[in-house]
């Protein structure tokens, strides 16, 4: 499964640790919530980047203790109907203010990027390779965009007042 | 009229083109259907018994007579020469292929229509009263809301994957035509001690298998904090709306299984948490969506012009006038309800042919503008009164000036098992024998208000927990059988129907719809009492009594 970064397709530079598997002394680690929240400090302190998986079911205060030593947070998807990591994406970006990598990771299609990266993800665990080799002209799709969120495009609304109408009706 | 600015055209531009290269991966297998099917019901693209339906969003049901004759040309042009308006101020198309669809929706995003969102577990089109901006004593025009709504709801970020579908409905008149009791959002604009804008907010409303009316949460939510309100309403439901049972899954059932107040406590407390600074409107955000809407310039015209005095004479005409002409804010004018309930013809349908004309009509009659209300009939909104006798030939030369307009054969009814794969029975056919035996107008008007909705499965696109008199197809040891409710109405006063009786057969279901009217014409305490009062005053009982004593 390709990831990308940087709107490039990237090696993964962490591992992803499995429930029961043991974690390697050294390296970029990837850990499932509830194995993280065991041993939080313990595993913060050893060598190497620390990421997180939060399912999508549980709340972002859960990280909020350690949001700021955390390399990265890994939502999930688990079919692209569900879409309740895009508001776990924009509350933690908008309200608690993580500015780490925010990894979109289970069925990540084409379709969704433009919306991921409203919501505030940053890198994106692409199920199709055709998908993750379209990535930078999908994402140009959208010039348009009627909502504000935290990714700071100027939306509809706040372009219209900054300009004469005349100029918009033309 | 709303006019788009090059932004909205341009965002529209992209999604036909988004949607056209969606095709194309589909057609190429490059995407599977699952994967597709997604991404079409984002485009109001539904695969029915027969082919694909194309649903076409009329936001808060007006249209400009350039945009109803472009669905005009798209029913000549991609499907069999007719559209379906819904009751959500939709217009479906029956018979479209799938290879073509991205050309109609460029045709379509030429005038400023298109089928986003018309269908998919997102927000959908926001619909309100067709008589916006024209309705006397109205608080004020609750478009501009609407189209604040729309822009806000359209490609939402994070609210584009719902648990489920999810609607809007505003009204500003005291007279509920919107239908917002029924509704996942219902927006009831008023002014608070102050003088200012905002919305009694109501939530969780909605029929299909387990129907509720919608609760208040807040009396009132300021105008400048409409969107951030919403946001916070739409983040509790995207996060801990049900996802496990999608008969569940939608917002009523959330409201319901939480109760309004603990629902409204979460969405109280959301909001509080929230950032508003980036979603509160601005007076010069709202003022700048205000201007683009257009009102027309009325001229100072008589209450009682000669022409309409002339034609007095005329008994059609009278008929006519007295049922489908309403008040209009300003004298002189009027608002001209346009019936798509002929006698025998399925409701709501109309041809490529009648779309074009009422276009024209539209230009010379009603300053180029048609509405389309959830009842599934049309409307003029701004004729001056002395046009009225000319424009009732026209109308009635293309078979749209029956005078039923919420008589009893002004029915809403769903496409049903003619058409929908959801369906457990056929509706079309129901009404139309229902049209034939209410055809004589001078009985129809004996009666009075009566409204009959009929829904071919539990999804209840037809709203019959909402008719006066609803009726509900089912299968039933592979028999259509039909439920049948009174005592339902969708407007300020909204109420579910309660069940009369035993359901009967396809072939029996006129038969009880006509013991019912005569139960009703035998127990009103005058012509006054409408039908829906004497059910009120009355209880079910003494109707079930004389309807099912024989049977």
């Amino acid at each position: 499964m390709p990831l990308v970064r940087n709107e490039k397709i990237t090696a993964d530079d962490f591992v992803r640790v499995a429930d029961d598997a043991t974690i390697p002394a050294g390296g970029n680690v990837l850990i499932p919530l509830a194995r993280f929240l065991e041993d939080a400090e313990a595993l913060l302190q050893r060598d190497g980047k620390v990421g997180v998986i939060l399912p999508n079911n549980r709340d972002p205060d859960d990280l909020e203790p350690y949001l700021e030593r955390l390399a990265l947070i890994a939502l999930v998807f688990p079919t692209f109907r569900d879409g309740r990591a895009y508001s776990q994406a924009r509350l933690l970006r908008e309200r608690y203010g993580y500015d780490g990598e925010l990894r979109a990771t289970g069925q990540v299609l084409r379709d969704q990027f433009v919306f991921m990266i409203r919501a505030g993800f940053d890198a994106f665990e692409v199920k199709k390779d055709s998908d993750a080799l379209a990535f930078e002209e999908t994402i140009k799709r959208y010039s348009v965009f009627y909502q504000p969120t935290a990714d700071g495009r100027f939306t509809a609304l706040r372009q219209r007042l900054f300009r004469p109408y005349a100029a918009a009706s033309r | 009229m709303y006019a788009y600015d090059d932004i909205d055209r341009t965002l529209l531009s992209e999604r036909v083109s988004e949607f056209r290269d969606q095709v194309k991966r589909r057609l190429s297998g490059e995407l599977t259907e699952d994967e597709f099917k997604m991404l079409r019901l984002q485009n109001g693209v539904y695969l029915q018994l027969h082919a694909y339906m194309f649903r076409v969003a009329i936001p808060y049901g007006t249209l400009s007579s350039k945009q109803l004759r472009r669905l005009a040309h798209v029913a000549r042009t991609y499907d069999r020469g007719y559209g379906h308006f819904t009751t959500r101020q939709n217009i479906q198309f029956n018979w479209i292929k799938l290879a073509e669809l991205p050309d109609a929706l460029a045709d379509l995003a030429e005038v400023g229509i298109h089928s986003m969102q018309t269908s998919g577990n997102n927000t959908r089109n926001v619909t309100s009263d067709q008589w916006a901006g024209v309705a006397p004593g109205e608080v004020e025009d609750p478009r501009i809301w609407s189209e604040i709504l729309r822009q806000y709801t359209t490609l939402h970020p994070e609210f584009s994957f719902l648990p489920r579908k999810f609607k809007f409905a505003i009204t500003a008149s005291k007279h509920d035509r919107a239908a917002i009791k029924i509704h996942d959002v219902g927006l009831r604009l008023h002014r608070n001690d102050k003088g200012e804008t905002g919305f009694e907010v109501m939530v969780g409303g909605g029929l299909g298998r387990t129907p509720f009316l919608a609760k208040t949460i807040r009396h009132f939510v300021h105008g400048h904090d409409l969107l951030s309100y919403v946001e916070a309403i739409l983040r509790v439901y995207n996060r801990y709306g049900r996802r496990d049972n999608i008969y569940k899954a939608r917002i009523k059932i959330l409201v319901h299984e939480l109760g309004a107040d603990k629902f409204a406590q979460e969405v109280e407390e959301e909001w509080r948490q929230m950032d508003k600074r980036v979603l509160t409107l601005t007076d010069a955000d709202i003022e700048n969506v205000r201007s683009r809407f257009s009102y027309p310039v009325y001229e100072n015209l008589p209450h009682m012009p000669d022409e309409l005095k002339a034609a007095a004479h005329d008994t059609r005409f009278e008929a006519w006038r007295k049922n489908s002409v309403a008040p209009h804010k300003v004298p002189g004018y009027a608002i001209v309800t346009l019936s798509l309930k002929p006698v025998g013809m399925p409701p709501g349908d109309a041809t490529a042919e009648q779309m074009d004309a009422i276009a024209d009509l539209a230009d010379r009659y009603s300053f180029g503008e048609i509405r389309v209300g959830h009842e599934q009939n049309l409307a003029l909104p701004h004729v001056a009164k002395r046009d009225l006798p000319a424009l009732w030939r026209a109308l009635d030369k293309i078979g749209v000036a029956t005078p039923n307009v919420n008589l009893v054969s002004d029915i809403i009814a769903c496409p049903g098992l003619d058409y929908c794969s959801l369906a457990n029975a056929r509706s079309i056919p129901i009404a139309q024998e229902l049209t034939r035996r209410f055809a004589n107008h001078e009985t129809a008007s004996l009666i009075g208000r009566l409204h009959i909705n009929i829904s071919g499965c539990i999804n209840a696109c037809g709203h019959h927990h909402v008719g006066h008199i609803g009726i509900l197809g089912v299968e039933k040891n592979g028999q259509e059988v039909y439920q049948i409710t009174i005592g339902g109405r969708a407007d300020e006063n909204a109420e579910l129907g309660n069940l009369i009786g035993p359901a009967v057969p396809y072939g029996e279901v006129a038969d009880v719809v006509e013991d019912i009217v005569e139960a009703y014409l035998a127990l009103r305490e005058g012509p006054d009492e409408l039908f829906i009062d004497a059910v009120k005053r009355l209880g079910v009982e003494p109707f079930r009594e004389r309807v099912y004593a024989t049977r």
